[in-house]
């Protein structure tokens, strides 16, 4: 049906936190291990799968010169947080999908984005990719692309960004499973702590986290998306310009609130709100919102709203 | 009796990645036909002036090492790996050998601890350096003959504000002081960063092609002039006293509090600095500059 209509198949959607200790020391914590659970339960999901590919957007890969994807076919090495050094080093060594990253990257720029192809040994992959990839995949059974996170992208240009993901994944015929990388809220301690002492760093963003998740667990993924602003100013400490996995996901996936959403787990990693969560594409809808946004199809880049701003 | 410790130098030391590719070092990957001319002939002259300068280790503030939990100093005697430039992978794979004074980094750790700051020492064998501090230590002594300590830049702009920035860079400044004195070793502090910070998010097919270099924008290019200009009258309280306002309307990478430290760690220098260049790199504005303590030594460069 989906290859009828020249749609993307997508197979499921996960939600998942970057920090490094659901990988590297579970066992230092109740929620560290519940997260690890909720990791491996996804991983048995995509195992069970007939996926043909791991499609990963990570905020904790900034790009600033357009939109970077991963390109080198088997990279390999052993990454190190620069805050977790501690937790010890992560190796990895996976298998990505080049064509779909070639593929990416030319129907973002006829979407009227910058984008390109990364192939270099040794290129850094984040720790929030590499957390995933290594819970979610760590027998490379299926391959992988990585995308990364613009610093200075808004709302349409992730969208559009999303948008180019759905062509190529409808022109390559593969079917997917999205991966989106990123907390809740986004605020950590600025302290060392116990691990076991760990706990979401306000009340404000354990509210604020709560109610998202109430959004994911009934599939209100365009809703979240609609919400991105709100969430960025209320619970994001602004190291770029936006809060921008929703906008990514929802364009990715479809832009819609028809998901079953599950929501496997949410605990705290020092301070932030961590939530692995699944959405799978259904029939049904739900939501109680209608939206003025643009839905933007093709990336103008920017208005020029400082030099018409001379007299 | 030891004599007392000195700081000797303090370098501002832009760490745009073009300037080792345009150089065609052997320990680069990528190749280049040249280009930023004004940044690298302003590097070899400082380069110049620290070979005639006895010193024992080059402490470095790098803004491309963020850490969110406290500041971090590099804590193994030596690193040697392969530095890929996240934003520019095309132009900096440099392959790095490098020496850590990890005495001196610890007794400016125990000195940031003993002044309420948070720290950690990083232990682990597999860290990468850096390209930050790669860059620009490259840059300033290209024979690698001297050990550095790295220390991270914890994010307080991002977390809190740039006033907070201020208030804690400085205190880590004056604690490292301190611990310079108390090691009775010679330093040269390097503060890793550009001015002006806004890029362009569009590359020249050739990088080096310097007929497409220019200011991102007019608003910029007179910030940076305004700093300058107050650092050649020795006015670096000032420095500090706009920087909000300046990293604020430039988005300019003193975010990361390399200057702050530096200046609060040199007593807040109230001679000229020593200009050396001053030239865009993809938009951001950048300065190579220098402060010499020393009465007869200090040089009126450019």
């Amino acid at each position: 049906m989906a290859e009828e209509m020249n749609e993307p198949e997508i197979l499921f959607g996960i939600y998942c936190p970057p920090h490094p200790h659901p990988l590297l020391c579970p066992e230092a914590n109740e929620g560290y291990g519940k997260l690890r659970s909720a990791y491996d339960a996804c991983r048995k999901r995509i195992e069970e799968s007939e996926a043909d590919l791991i499609l990963i957007y990570s905020t904790t890969w900034p790009s600033i010169v357009g939109h970077q994807i991963q390109a080198l076919e088997n990279p390999v090495w052993t990454h190190v947080d620069d805050d977790f050094h501690y937790l010890g080093g992560m190796p990895y060594d996976f298998k990505i999908d080049v064509d779909f990253a070639n593929g990416y990257a030319s129907a973002a720029e006829k979407r009227g984005l910058h984008s390109r192809t990364v192939a270099y040994e040794g290129f850094p992959i984040d720790t929030g990719s590499v957390v995933a990839l290594q819970l979610l995949n760590p027998d490379n059974r299926i391959p992988a692309c990585i995308v990364s996170s613009n610093m200075y992208a808004n709302r349409a240009e992730t969208i559009v960004l999303g948008k180019a993901a759905r062509d190529v994944l409808a022109e390559q015929g593969k079917k997917a499973i999205v991966v989106v990388v990123a907390s809740l809220s986004n605020r950590m301690f600025t302290e060392h702590i116990d691990e076991v002492d760990d706990r979401i760093h306000s009340q404000k963003d354990d509210d604020w986290n709560r109610k998202i998740l109430e959004f994911f667990a009934a599939g209100r993924l365009e809703d979240l998306s609609q919400l991105s602003r709100d969430i960025h100013g209320q619970i994001r400490v602004s190291k770029v310009v936006a809060y921008k996995p929703a906008w990514w996901m929802a364009a990715t996936m479809g832009q819609h609130n028809n998901y079953a959403g599950e929501v496997l787990a949410y605990e705290a990693l020092h301070g932030s709100g961590g939530a692995v969560i699944t959405l799978t594409p259904t029939d049904g809808s739900f939501g109680d919102k209608e939206f003025d946004e643009d839905d933007v199809e093709f990336y103008h880049g920017d208005r020029d709203v400082l030099d018409k701003g001379m007299l | 009796m030891m004599s007392k410790g000195e700081i000797v130098l303090g370098c501002l030391a832009p760490h745009p990645p073009h300037l080792v590719y345009a150089d065609n070092p052997p320990q680069n990957e990528a190749y280049s036909e040249g280009g930023w001319e004004t940044l690298r002939w302003g590097y070899a002259r400082l380069a110049r002036k620290l070979k005639n300068i006895d010193y024992d280790a080059i402490v470095i503030f790098t803004p491309h090492w963020q850490t969110y939990i406290g500041t971090h100093f590099l804590g193994l005697p030596e690193f040697k790996s392969k530095s890929v430039d996240p934003i520019f992978p095309n132009l900096f794979r440099f392959n790095y050998d490098l020496k850590v004074d990890v005495d001196l980094a610890e007794k400016m750790r125990e000195a940031a601890d003993e002044a309420g700051i948070i720290t950690k020492m990083m232990t682990n064998p597999d860290f990468r350096v850096d390209y930050g501090t790669i860059t620009s230590c490259h840059l300033l002594n290209p024979d690698w003959d001297k050990p550095i300590v790295t220390i991270s830049s914890n994010r307080n702009t991002h977390y809190y504000s740039p006033e907070v920035m201020i208030e804690q860079a400085g205190a880590l400044g004056r604690a490292c002081a301190k611990a310079i004195e108390e090691s009775g070793k010679r330093v040269v502090l390097v503060s890793s960063h550009s001015l002006s910070h806004r890029h362009f998010v569009t590359e020249a097919p050739l990088p080096e092609d310097m007929s497409l270099e220019h200011i991102y924008n007019h608003s910029q290019y007179v910030w940076d002039m305004k700093i300058i200009d107050l650092m050649r009258q020795g006015k670096s309280r000032e420095v500090i006293d706009i920087m909000p306002e300046f990293t604020e309307q430039t988005i300019a990478e003193t975010e990361g509090g390399g200057l702050i430290w530096m200046m609060a760690a040199m007593g807040h220098p109230d001679y000229s600095a020593e200009i050396y260049g001053y030239q865009s790199v993809i938009g951001t504005g950048n300065l190579i500059a220098s402060w010499d303590p020393n009465d007869e030594t200090r040089e009126y460069v450019l």
